[in-house]
């Protein structure tokens, strides 16, 4: 499908915005998911700048689409598209995982508006997800369903459930997007738990699969009007990306799956914000 | 309407008359349902009935985004399986989010004889009853099984129903009004109470029986909901009386003892438990083995009120 300059601009600016949020979260000091947030950036930023039917004024319209974060530790860049949004003040992302703020350190539904699940013990946001689809089919519902799931947590069994459960229903309100970044909390996925041919694997179970470029905002668009398009079931695209992605010094590393940054690296984040922002406006 | 003294088949029946107006309701199945009767609401409603295979786990969270939808989901499997296999599932999707998943173990206790210690559930209510926003419902037989079905309809929460897979003797009164958290007197009496669940309803009235030619009065409280307990109506039942003692088909570690001794720490009388001493089942060629076996028959039952009415 064709998008705009504009579009793809507007939205390349809002995936900055959306990293720049997550800086905001975890200054030195503060240990958070930089990794797994930042490698699913312009995915999140495409679903809810773009493809998905929200409202942060009426969280709780029916005819919403929903977001499960099944790879809940992720959820910082969820706060950090959700507060663009208006679900809650911005002043909250100073607060996040903290006692008395709205952004629990995993998913919360009750403390959080705009969370859809509670999610954050691995592996269950897609079956989660599933139910939800069934749920809004009943109700000859338009609204869609999205999950999030990372590459490392296909290695919970249950994922494999709800992959194999999924087409049986035929369900073609759901799309599960895996984070494919390689890296998982304390090495490679290839040296933790290898899951080899994983585009064969979806397929082989039914799913209508889309491998893309996950960094690449017309791949990413594509493949999300794609998977809204195909009506014999559930979609899955397979979004290659990189752990960290924008930040150099954490690119790739499982180091910065759930970390605090040093006062340099801080300050380069930032600086790689700013030069990602004079890219796009050139 | 109850057809039958089957608790289960009242289950699924009671399930299909509801169905009829409330569309919300839908019902999940891991491949059990012969056993545990919610094919009854799939040949009934095949629209909202679920089959997902061998796979309790993605059954459990399934069943959380359906409640997420507004639906009712009930999911079904022998209670070993519905509580064991999908803990986490019913810990994380279901009670954190404090969604409206009603779960109900079939076959629970000692009451699948046949199949011995993999498929006997005696860990259930522990696992259920630990659980925050969870109820624990308990029938002890098919009037309240119908009774709590409804219920648990009506009331919104993650709700835990453990249903013994054998037809066990009416023993609660059709006419009697029913309300979750709800503790009944079968029997009246003033030297022990006995507070039971379940089969261990039945075994308890007949040792009140045993006892009263012993001149031993004893009480005997129906604990249907094992959570929330209604603390104020238990210590009601206990004044007066000299000794406590509880009965259920669950190991004594985690269940219906566990909850009462630590609801009534604060008072002076002393308490014998009645249950399965931490060990798993096994296999028997009917019910009643099991129960001699494991001490869960009305003598046994009367054995521990004349131990805790010798204690000083």
């Amino acid at each position: 499908m064709n998008y705009s300059q504009q579009t793809i601009n507007e939205l390349k600016r809002k995936a900055i915005q959306v990293r720049s949020n997550i800086l905001e979260m975890i200054p030195p000091g503060k240990v958070g998911h930089l990794g797994g947030s930042s490698s699913i950036a312009d995915v999140m930023a495409a679903l809810y700048f773009h493809t998905m039917k929200v409202n942060g004024s009426d969280p709780k319209n029916p005819l919403r689409d929903r977001l499960i974060m099944s790879k809940g530790h992720a959820v910082l860049v969820q706060y950090a598209c959700l507060v663009e949004l208006g679900y809650f003040p911005r002043e909250e992302l100073s607060k996040v995982k903290t006692f008395n703020g709205m952004l629990q350190g995993h998913p919360d539904m009750d403390r959080t508006p705009g969370i859809e699940a509670v999610t954050g013990s691995l592996g269950q946001g897609l079956s989660v997800s599933l139910g939800l689809a069934l749920g809004l089919r009943l109700d000859h519902s338009s609204s869609r369903v999205y999950t999030i799931l990372g590459d490392g947590e296909l290695a919970e069994g249950q994922v494999w459930e709800a992959v194999m459960a999924a087409p049986d229903f035929k369900v073609n309100n759901l799309t599960a997007i895996v984070d494919w970044n390689g890296v998982q909390a304390t090495s490679t996925t290839k040296e933790i738990f290898p899951i080899e041919n994983l585009e064969e694997k979806w397929k082989a179970f039914g799913w209508n699969v889309l491998v893309i470029d996950g960094h690449d905002m017309v791949q990413i668009l594509d493949a999300l009007d794609r998977a809204k398009t195909y009506t014999e079931g559930p979609s899955v695209i397979l979004a290659h990306t990189v752990k960290g992605k924008c930040f150099p010094f954490a690119e790739g590393k499982a180091k910065y799956h759930n970390a605090s940054m040093t006062e340099e690296e801080y300050q380069t984040a930032w600086s790689c914000i700013e030069k990602m922002k004079r890219e796009v406006e050139a | 309407m109850r057809t039958s003294d089957s608790l289960r088949k009242t289950y699924g029946e009671t399930l299909v008359e509801l169905g009829k107006d409330n569309k919300d309701i839908v019902m999940l199945e891991a491949d059990l349902g012969n056993s545990t009767m919610s094919s009854l609401f799939g040949n009934a409603y095949p629209e909202r009935y679920f089959q997902m295979g061998i796979a309790e786990q993605n059954m459990a969270s399934v069943a959380a985004g359906l409640a997420l939808a507004g639906k009712v989901p009930f999911i079904n499997s022998f209670a070993v399986f519905a509580t064991g296999r999908a803990y986490d599932q019913i810990r994380s999707s279901v009670a954190i989010a404090n969604l409206n998943v009603k779960i109900c173990g079939s076959s629970a206790g000692l009451s699948d004889y046949g199949d011995g210690k993999t498929h006997q559930s005696i860990d259930d209510i522990a696992l259920m009853q630990v659980l925050p926003h969870m109820t624990v419902l308990s029938p002890c037989d098919a009037v309240e099984s119908e009774m709590m079905t409804k219920a648990m309809v009506n009331e919104k929460g993650p709700m835990y129903l453990r249903i013994n897979r054998n037809d066990l003797k009416i023993v609660t009164d059709p006419q009697a009004e029913y309300h979750i958290g709800k503790m009944t007197e079968m029997v009246q009496g003033n030297d022990v109470v006995v507070f039971a669940t379940g089969i261990m309803v039945q075994q308890s009235m007949e040792a009140a029986k045993l006892l009263e030619k012993e001149n031993i009065s004893v009480r005997v409280v129906n604990v249907s909901t094992i959570k929330p307990l209604d603390v104020e109506a238990l210590q009601m039942y206990c004044e007066g009386v000299k000794a406590v003692v509880t009965a259920e088909e669950h190991s004594v570690i985690g269940g219906l003892g566990s909850a009462i001794c630590s609801a009534l720490s604060q008072k002076r009388l002393p308490i014998g438990i009645v249950g399965i001493e931490d060990t798993f089942g096994t296999s028997a060629e009917n019910y009643s083995i099991l129960l001699k076996h494991f001490g869960l028959e009305a003598e046994d039952v009367a054995k521990k009120v004349r131990s805790v009415l010798s204690v000083r």
